[in-house]
């Protein structure tokens, strides 16, 4: 296991593009996350920010703690929304204006998933962030579908029954310039592909994931260590797809149990250690096929 | 033959891709959807051609369609649509949403009726069940109405920074072939500069759109909203009045058709007017005083203007090829809200005529007027078919 990173490579390396004084929870790991972004972003972009708790952090009226234009579009139209901003950008010759979305779970992998879908289909050049804490947060903590198996939600009281939605392999499914998956817990990885997914053109969507002090019932300043765990432990491995054949699986998963990580979390405190024991093998059965992908899908090495 | 516009053979839905081509918007997201289709494939054909450079977006529903509109629109983008129907009542949540923002999206409506059951007729309650939603609305007769008022739609939008929907019949406009004349290029440039809003989303402007607001800032909103849509009237009064002096052509927001000294006066929107023209014209000749108010602007509704054209009618027949369930005709429900307290109030007679695309012709119309100057209006709406 590594150690955490020292606080000087955690400092930004550019401009801040999101400023102190939002409405984040104390310990969010979203507005964390979000800041590195941007700052990877720059200036010259416009984010499309659905009702969710980025658009609370990103908020409110007559305040913004983004130094980039907002538009806000209804929960079940981000990708739309990000198309038709787009075009609009392309027909003043704005081309290298990025246009990205910073939606979260639910606006991503429910509600606006037909739609994600679509402009996937279509290879819209935008870059879309899902921030990913696996719940309708913003509502006090509902199930989506990216909630993972038996965590409890204020609409699964007795824990989800089905597991997570792999978004990351339906996305890559579409075949897009670039699907990956990153954690700020991991934070040189997360700018350096921020950086790659910004350098490329097309449809690029990445992944985040971000463990809700609230909603998943950690310590206040549990956030971090939630997200390193989650990706020591394989439950969220970190990974790249491109063009929906060439895997690259990081190497961060280290030999943590899954029960490390399901310790820290007020939602899982209701699992006996077989319902612990089925969520390893899930996470070693997911690990196991990624593993494959990776081998039959690497991108061929330069002579 | 006039340089400044040739006459040609065109559907109402052609006219309406040759309004969008000749106003050059910018942005065009758009989904197919029964009978507004050949606007869609016209339009893709021009771009192919190169005669039409906007950026055109093909998404997987209305929905997105209007999703993708109101934030291009918002980027300064003129942005042109076009749906019917289902897919209208698909892009509601949207339709409020333009609205909100100020987005000066014009789209075209292919009035079309509602499932269920399955049916692709001309009925008007896909547009008039959005009457709440703060799209300023026509109702056309024919192709050639429909291709000015896009083009007025534009001109009226981007002034007031409110959407504009423009809805023509299915097939009795839609897929009915007329001459209609096209104006040229030019002609179009000069009534419709470029369109360059102040405020926009803009990375050198840095502002945002859609953050939650208090209770007072919403307030307000909704009221700057109100005063635009009270601006609206002479607004496109104004487009009407210019288009005129450069074409010869004016339709007005309503429409008088021989209603001096009318006994009675039939009231409608749409392709229906055409139908009682000619009714208009068969009474007349019987010696009957009888007169069309064709009302061509829904939203915001020309309240006064009725006021004045209908105080001391006796009679006034209203023809609504839609249906509200438990009210009945939503035109006629409007008109009696337009008309509360005038001096002398006509007596107000309203049949759902047409509901479901059924036929009415001429002839029925004409009874239903001698039938109605021989009786007191009923409290509900009548079915006539």
């Amino acid at each position: 296991m590594g150690k955490v990173n020292t606080m000087e490579t955690l400092e930004l390396r550019s401009e801040p593009m999101m400023c102190s004084g939002h409405a984040a929870c104390p310990g969010c790991v979203e507005a964390l996350t979000v800041r590195h972004v941007l700052a990877t972003i720059g200036p010259d972009a416009m984010a499309v920010i659905p009702p969710s708790c980025m658009a609370i952090i990103s908020g409110p009226q007559p305040f913004s703690s983004l130094r980039i234009p907002v538009y806000q579009p209804t929960l079940e139209a981000s990708a739309a929304a990000a198309s038709g901003l787009r075009r609009a950008l392309d027909s003043q010759g704005k081309h290298g204006t990025h246009v990205i979305v910073l939606a979260g779970d639910g606006g991503t992998y429910d509600i606006g998933f037909q739609c994600l879908s679509s402009a996937a289909e279509r290879n819209e050049n935008i870059l879309y962030f899902c921030l990913d804490n696996e719940g309708y947060m913003n509502t006090g903590a509902q199930k989506s579908s990216s909630t993972p198996h038996y965590a409890k939600t204020g609409s699964t009281p007795e824990g989800k029954v089905t597991r997570k939605k792999n978004l990351t392999e339906i996305m890559a499914a579409h075949q897009v310039p670039y699907a990956a998956t990153a954690s700020v817990g991991f934070l040189p990885d997360l700018v350096r592909k921020v950086e790659k997914a910004k350098a490329m053109r097309g449809f690029r969507i990445i992944t985040l994931l971000v463990p809700c002090i609230d909603g998943w019932g950690l310590a206040e300043d549990a956030g971090l260590t939630a997200a390193r765990y989650a990706v020591e432990c394989g439950a969220f491995p970190l990974y790249e797809v491109e063009d929906g054949r060439h895997y690259t699986l990081g190497r961060e998963r280290s030999a943590r149990p899954v029960a490390d990580y399901l310790g820290l979390q007020r939602r899982y405190r209701h699992l006996d250690a077989a319902a612990g024991a089925v969520l390893q093998a899930e996470v070693d059965d997911s690990w196991a096929r990624l593993q494959r992908l990776a081998q039959a899908g690497a991108a061929p090495v330069a002579a | 033959m006039n340089p400044l516009q040739s006459s040609t053979l065109l559907t109402g839905n052609h006219a309406v891709a040759w309004a969008a081509r000749l106003a050059r918007p910018q942005v065009v997201p758009v989904y197919p959807i029964t009978p507004q289709t050949p606007i869609l494939e016209l339009l893709t054909d021009f771009h192919a051609q190169g005669h039409f450079d906007a950026e055109i977006l093909t998404p997987e529903s209305e929905h997105s369609v209007l999703a993708a509109c109101i934030p291009a629109s918002l980027a300064g983008a003129r942005v042109f649509t076009a749906t019917a129907s289902q897919g209208l009542l698909l892009m509601h949540e949207l339709l409020h949403y333009a609205c909100g923002a100020r987005a000066p999206i014009v789209m075209a409506n292919v009035n079309r009726t509602v499932a269920s059951p399955w049916a692709f007729w001309p009925d008007q309650t896909d547009s008039l069940a959005q009457r709440d939603t703060g799209w300023i609305q026509f109702y056309v007769e024919s192709a050639q109405e429909a291709l000015d008022t896009v083009l007025h739609g534009f001109r009226i939008a981007e002034q007031l920074l409110l959407p504009v929907m423009v809805n023509l019949d299915a097939f009795y406009v839609s897929h009915a072939l007329e001459p209609v004349s096209v104006p040229a290029q030019e002609v179009v440039d000069g009534y419709l500069p470029p369109y360059r809003p102040v405020n926009r989303l803009d990375t050198e402007l840095g502002s945002s759109w859609g953050n939650v607001v208090s209770q007072d800032m919403y307030c307000r909103h909704r009221q700057a909203v109100e005063a635009a849509m009270a601006q609206a009237l002479s607004v496109a009064q104004e487009a009407d009045r210019e288009w005129s002096a450069l074409t010869g052509r004016s339709h007005g927001i309503v429409e008088r058709y021989r209603c001096d000294g009318a006994r009675a006066v039939i009231v409608t929107l749409g392709s229906m007017c055409g139908t009682a023209r000619e009714a208009v014209d068969a009474l007349r000749d019987a010696g009957e005083a009888v007169g069309l108010l064709k009302l061509r602007l829904l939203r915001p509704l020309p309240v006064q203007a009725l006021r004045v054209a209908l105080e001391g009618v006796p009679d006034v027949v209203v023809l609504d090829r839609n249906h509200s369930p438990g009210l009945g005709g939503i035109v006629r429900q409007e008109l009696r809200a337009a008309l509360y307290g005038v001096a002398a109030p006509p007596r107000i007679h309203g049949f759902l005529a047409g509901v479901g695309g059924v036929n009415v012709p001429p002839e029925a119309i004409a009874q239903l007027v001698r039938g109605a100057l021989q009786s007191p209006p009923r409290v509900e709406s009548e079915w006539a078919r």
